[in-house]
């Protein structure tokens, strides 16, 4: 009898502290709001929240965004915890796949799926599907196949942009020539180090291989140590495994964080003449350079290996899911489709945006144009080959396989070991 | 304080001279940080920090007003304007984390205690396994627990609710806690406790009155300790509580101030020194129960 | 109260006590609970500032738990003895068994389980997780550095925490000393991070080096170094960090625990003629044994649990790895439950020899 009245007491003061507790958060989530979970933070969630405001003073709904640097390991915790959010951007398909193969994402509808169709190049779509079934919409998207030079002293060096393969090794022995090093490369990004070699890699199989061998490389019906693979490291390591190519050789490559990686370019004199990086680099840039940017920088694409293949261009992107199907939800999901949702941002800077329909003139600058202009025109654009794969190879053993090569693991091994990683 | 009666001889200049050698070895880095978090950016990436004594010279405050008054963003609003405005200050932050903090170090000590106590000092069936289980579970990594606990929280409705991350940090915080205190309350003499049992004293008042007055120098220490691991926790506050701009405890803020990339070391350094300021407070504050080892004397025999 | 025997004359009088009894067992515990409520009310409703909300959530929130165990005990009392004294001792760890139950023992529980299962938890793969954590190449490589780490992490941290401790309590500066040592512990682990980068940051030969190790090292003419590369020496590079982190938590608990240290004992050894050394080794140290063990197996398993430090520095690369950072890149990366669970559970079966000695120091004790 008292036993039985310790444990209804018990029960009688934590279940209902318990409830109540519950309660506070589904007052809130009765209301009209989509929550939004997404890897980018600071600066640039100000900007997307400034974006969708066009949206939530037409509609009324309120869009939370939260963000958050541990988005990778948080929202596969949510999810699994049973807590997702309305909507998640996530930076990779890869993610998308996981979570749709587990039935955990709403499909997109119809009328959205119209708008896809309406506003975006086919490639995006088919990124966003699992099985022939969309689940994502692409919103902010990045190009990463150029090739950044400081323009005034290369103006004083009298170096020309290259337009081929030739005529880049032949302007890199020209540098060295004068004493110069031709790259600046980093690639430490702490516990994802290894990923700007991978974006390197890709470029270059797009380049000596095709799109349709990347494509296969990516699925892996081609081994990650067939031919075509070695010829592309085969190419990197040229560059990358010359000391006179690259500033400081490798120990730079591996202890230079990405970001900081570019800027021996803009000492004076320059002690490297390029650096190779998508169109966010320009953030990282010294401030006196971003202030007069379009002066200061010029940039090219990284020119074609073989001509068969012209110039692809590699890039990323954030691709938002639906979680919870609501009709609040569906209306963000819509407006997100649209050039609408990226026009403030894309005026902003710092970001580019993949629809047919956006007015180019938006950007604010010559150079982010001239990138949103080759992502949009692209005849070929493939997505980050990384961020494709499975997990433990594209933020697995692809990364950590890069460095090995660089601290001097020979090729075959490194090879043999990424394939034998991939997941049956 | 000190022992009086070292000799004062050689040793107390060598123990002084050593201890300093030490010290400064510890304090080094620790400079570092403190010093580049009040110089410019551009000087932070590109020179050592001890150079400031030499040719680099330029300290600067801005990094601390911008990791306290909020970081100025550009963007361009819906007129089509480009827009310069200041971010969130810290306050609410603050605010947070100490809401998280507080009751997160009270309560798994009072939970600790009363369960070292019983560890230590009653006959219970089951005693050995519980207590070996304890120290197994310090080395179960908790994230392994994040997403059973979280399905538990849907279930109770405790995501978002302060409850549930006091409980949460409870939960992690336990073992070390009861094994802390278990090894210091093992060692209160017996005799201590002979007395009061026999005169037939409920073990609720020899526990309230004798056991937690007397294990002040380990609850002061494990009260630091867990005070630190709650205070710089990001992993547990982003999972159960959400990284909303209303619940964000300082880390979180911190975290994301320092740039989409992590490479504003200067901001970094910065904010490294505002979230140190209250632990140090606390380990100040508490820091004469256990430098002074305040009642240990009374155990004595 | 307990002692109070009632001498009932008839059964209807006794029972009329009983009810009371009950009743007042029960009105005890509902004034709590009333009081309990009132509070998470006013905390869930309430439009008051932030700062009064949260105050009234600390008073909450710890009165709450000070209360339940004073309403448990308080009922346990109200039972007739030998129950009382056999449930005595469940008010005081019952909380903690229950609250340690739910967050972390059914969740390792559920990874023993999981770590039979394929990455998405759905197929039975037998011992297929074990025996990757097993035979895998870089498990093994973590297999051995987490050795190291455990050797000289634990030795590092636990050698100078009791040397600065019996220093710092012969010394008049013995505040000054302390809080500096213990400075690194108030850091958080980003700030760390940081500090330590400025330590081991690498530039070409022939720049400034913003890296300490590398000035000095140009300050003698040679070459800077790429320390994280450098094998094997970058795993002590890493424990270096651990040591200089965790050495503070050493000294706290062995000052805590030298304090103790009766001075009579100490006295005695002087009359003997003993030297200081000397008193140190033969009477000290063993005097504050247990508290060495019990700071030893917290700094094991930190070295065994070693995750952030290398996950941010090197990424496991250049031969540093360790288990809880491929526990951890299993689980969150690769979104491989099955072993990462396989791997967390290899964790808890190296902890048990430290388990073991635990226990064998436990079984000494005696209580009440």
């Amino acid at each position: 009898m008292r036993k039985l009245i310790l444990v209804a007491l018990i029960i009688l003061l934590i279940l209902p502290a318990a409830f109540a507790a519950g309660q506070k958060g589904t007052a809130e989530a009765s209301a009209k709001t989509v929550t939004v979970f997404g890897a980018f933070v600071d600066e640039e969630a100000r900007r997307f929240e400034e974006a969708i405001k066009p949206f939530e003073e037409r509609t009324g709904i309120d869009v939370i965004y939260e963000g958050s640097k541990d988005f990778e390991t948080l929202i596969s915790v949510r999810v699994e915890g049973g807590n997702p959010p309305d909507i998640a951007g996530l930076p990779q398909p890869g993610l998308m796949v996981n979570f749709a193969s587990q039935g955990k994402l709403v499909p997109m509808w119809s009328s959205l799926i119209a708008t896809i169709d309406k506003n975006y190049a086919p490639v995006w779509k088919s990124l966003g599907s699992y099985d022939g079934t969309p689940y994502g919409v692409f919103h902010r998207v990045n190009a990463k196949s150029f090739v950044w030079y400081p323009k005034k002293a290369w103006a004083t060096a009298g170096y020309q942009v290259p337009t081929t393969w030739n005529e880049l090794t032949a302007l890199m022995d020209k540098m060295v020539a004068n004493g110069h090093t031709p790259w600046a490369v980093g690639i430490e990004s702490g516990g994802a180090t290894g990923w700007v070699g991978t974006d390197w890699i890709e470029d270059i199989m797009l380049r000596t291989a095709g799109p349709d061998v990347y494509d296969k490389w990516v699925s892996n019906e081609i081994p990650f140590n067939a031919p075509e693979v070695k010829q592309a490291f085969d190419v990197l390591g040229k560059i990358w495994l010359n000391p006179k190519y690259v500033y400081g050789g490798t120990n730079t490559i591996l202890t230079t964080s990405f970001g900081d990686a570019q800027r021996p370019m803009f000492d004076n004199p320059p002690k490297a003449w390029m650096h190779r990086q998508g169109n966010f680099i320009t953030g990282f840039f010294p401030e006196n350079i971003q202030a007069n940017l379009t002066d200061e920088v010029g940039v090219f694409p990284l020119p074609a290996i073989n001509d068969e293949f012209g110039i692809p261009v590699l890039g990323g992107g954030d691709q938002f899911v639906v979680f919870n199907d609501r009709p609040e939800v569906r209306q963000f999901m819509e407006f997100l489709a649209t050039w609408e949702s990226g026009e403030s941002w894309a005026k902003a800077g710092g970001a580019l945006f993949p629809y047919l329909n956006q007015d180019l003139d938006a950007y604010p600058n010559e150079i982010e144009r001239s990138l949103a202009e080759a992502l949009v025109n692209a005849k070929v654009f493939r997505f980050d080959a990384s961020d494709l794969m499975p997990a433990q190879v594209g933020a697995g053993s692809f990364w950590t396989g890069i460095v090995d090569w660089v601290t001097g693991k020979p090729l075959d091994t490194m090879l043999n070991e990424v394939q034998r990683s991939w997941p049956k | 304080m000190a022992r009086a009666n070292v000799k004062k001889s050689n040793w107390t200049i060598i123990v002084n001279l050593v201890l300093l050698v030490l010290v400064i070895i510890w304090s080094i880095p620790i400079l570092g940080l403190f010093i580049s978090s009040v110089r410019p950016q551009d000087n932070v990436l590109t020179t050592g920090w001890w150079t400031v004594f030499g040719e680099h010279g330029e300290l600067t405050f801005d990094n601390y007003r911008q990791v306290l008054g909020g970081r100025g963003y550009t963007f361009v609003d819906s007129a089509g304007n480009t827009v310069r405005a200041s971010g969130d200050n810290l306050s609410q932050a603050f605010l947070n984390s100490f809401t998280v903090t507080i009751p997160s170090v009270i309560i798994p000590i009072l939970i600790a205690s009363a369960a070292a106590f019983a560890f230590a000092w009653m006959i219970f069936p089951g005693r050995k396994f519980f207590f070996t289980t304890v120290v197994a579970l310090l080395v179960v990594p908790l994230q392994i627990a994040l997403i059973p606990i979280l399905r538990d929280y849907q279930g109770l409705g405790l995501t978002g609710s302060y409850l549930g991350i006091w409980l949460a940090h409870t939960g992690f915080g336990l073992p070390l806690g009861i094994y802390l205190l278990y090894n210091y309350i093992s060692t209160i003499p017996r005799d201590v406790f002979e007395s009061a049992f026999l005169d037939g004293a409920r073990p609720m008042i020899v526990f309230s009155r004798l056991v937690l007055p007397l294990s002040v120098p380990a609850i002061a220490s494990l009260a630091i300790f867990q005070f630190l691991w709650v205070w710089n926790d990001l992993l547990v506050a982003l999972v159960f509580l959400g990284g909303t701009a209303d619940v964000a405890v300082l880390t979180q803020r911190l975290a994301t101030m320092v740039g989409s990339r992590g490479q504003d070391w200067h901001l970094l350094t910065a904010g490294a020194f505002v979230a140190m300021v209250v632990p140090l407070a606390v380990f100040f504050g508490l820091q004469r129960y256990f430098v002074e080892g305040l009642m240990a004397g009374s155990v004595k025999g | 109260m307990m002692e109070r025997r009632i001498e009932g004359k008839n059964l209807g009088a006794q029972a009329l006590v009983a009810i009371g009894r009950v009743a007042v067992s029960l009105f005890v515990p509902i004034v709590a609970f009333v009081i309990l409520w009132a509070g998470f009310v006013f905390l869930r409703d309430s439009n008051a500032s932030q700062g009064i909300i949260a105050l009234v959530a600390i008073i909450w929130g710890v009165g709450g738990v000070a209360m339940l165990f004073w309403v448990a005990d308080w009922v346990v009392n109200r039972l007739p003895v030998m129950a009382a004294k056999k449930l005595q001792p469940f008010v005081f760890v019952g909380p903690a068994l229950v609250i340690l139950a739910w967050y972390l023992f059914l969740p390792t529980m559920r990874s023993l389980y999981l770590s039979f299962f394929d990455a998405q938890s759905k197929t039975f793969v037998g011992l297929a997780n074990y025996v990757f954590a097993f035979t895998d190449s870089k498990m093994l490589e973590s297999f051995v550095n987490n050795l190291l780490w455990i050797i000289l992490g634990t030795g590092g941290a636990v050698g100078f925490g009791l040397v600065i401790a019996l220093l710092a309590d012969r010394s008049r500066f013995e505040k000054v000393f302390k809080s500096l040592i213990f400075m690194p512990m108030a850091i958080s682990f980003v700030g760390a991070g940081v500090i330590w980068r400025f330590v081991y940051a690498y530039k070409p030969a022939g720049e400034d080096q913003i890296g300490l190790l590398n000035a000095l090292v140009s300050l003698f003419g040679k070459d800077p170094q790429a320390w994280f590369t450098l094998r094997p020496w970058n795993n002590i590079f890493l424990i270096v960090i651990l040591i200089w982190l965790q050495t503070g938590y050493a000294m706290v608990i062995i000052s805590a625990a030298l304090k103790g240290v009766p001075d009579s004992i100490i006295e005695a050894g002087r009359i003997d003629g003993a030297g200081e050394m000397r008193i140190i080794r033969s009477i000290i140290v063993p005097y504050i044994f247990s508290t060495l063990v019990t700071v030893s197996t917290t700094i094991i398993i930190i070295s065994l649990k070693i995750f952030d430090i290398v996950f941010t520095m090197t990424n496991g690369n250049y031969g540093t790895e360790v288990i809880a950072s491929m526990q951890y890149k299993q689980m969150f990366r690769f979104y491989h439950y099955g072993r990462g669970s396989a791997i967390a559970i290899v964790l808890v079966i190296a902890v048990i020899p430290v388990m073991w000695y635990n226990l064998r120091q436990f079984g000494k004790r005696e209580g009440f």
